[in-house]
């Protein structure tokens, strides 16, 4: 027998309605890769060579930088969104789940913070 | 009471087909570019560290195994884009017909292959050229 109202054994329970946000942002992030993600692959192909003098030259256009400094956060981003999901979907035991999301999410916030200040040192010209 | 035949979940019911294998390879290819993401990282970090590294890096890359790893995630981006344009048109509920569905999970399929030849053509060359 429980001591607790039926409705104090009720009350906290269900989704925590963050769900239609995930959603959403999955579907945002995903238009906005359509563009980046376009434009990204036509800049490399039109590119001469993938030479270190070229990637220079390309990103000292402020542009250039711009869009692949976005590319690579919204990329960071709609990564984590989707193993997120792959990791709730597919991983069962509680603790390894929570252990999994957090490493994933530290892994993905490290790599897309090393892109983002690697591209900015680069568009800077700070001689290496 | 004796044993009635119970409803099976759809899994254990469906037959195989197109539409579900367009739909776990979208999942399985989305997995492969987070790792290309890495790569990507890695790219770019080698190109902030200077002439040394990128040279190093480049060598890495076009080592005959991550050559493979680079088509192979060259075909992720793809199939993953073209599929993932087929999914945003599902989201504002368009495409759903048995004749669409089935023409746009075509036209992903085979896109994506000849896209990745394309693209793997081009790329490759500039690769060549910075070596």
């Amino acid at each position: 027998m429980s001591l607790r109202s039926p409705l104090g054994r009720v009350l906290g329970l269900g989704s925590a309605k963050e769900g239609a946000s995930h959603w959403y942002a999955q579907r945002v992030t995903a238009v906005a890769l359509v563009v980046l993600g376009l434009w990204f692959i036509v800049a490399l192909a039109t590119m001469d060579g993938l030479g270190l003098d070229r990637v220079r030259d390309w990103l000292r256009s402020p542009l250039a930088a711009a869009l692949l400094v976005l590319f690579v956060v919204t990329l960071a981003w709609h990564t984590i969104l989707g193993l997120q999901v792959v990791i709730e979907d597919y991983v069962g035991g509680e603790g390894t789940k929570v252990t999994l999301l957090v490493a994933m999410k530290f892994v993905m916030l490290l790599a897309g913070a090393v892109g983002v200040i690697a591209v900015l040192s680069i568009a800077s010209g700070a001689p290496a | 009471m004796g044993q009635r035949e119970r409803p099976l979940s759809p899994f254990l019911l469906y037959r195989w087909q197109y539409t579900n294998t367009l739909s776990i390879l979208h999942r399985i290819t989305g997995v492969l570019l987070s790792a290309g993401f890495l790569l990507l990282v890695y790219w770019l970090a080698a190109a902030a560290n200077g002439p040394r590294h990128y040279a190093r890096a480049l060598d890495c890359l076009s080592s005959p195994p991550m050559q493979l790893v680079l088509a192979g995630a060259l075909w992720s981006f793809c199939f993953h884009f073209l599929n993932g344009i087929r999914h945003l048109f599902w989201d504002f509920g368009a495409g759903f017909e048995l004749r669409t569905a089935r023409a746009s999970g075509w036209t992903v399929a085979i896109g994506s292959v000849v896209l990745t030849a394309l693209l793997w053509f081009v790329l490759r060359h500039g690769l060549g050229a910075a070596a």
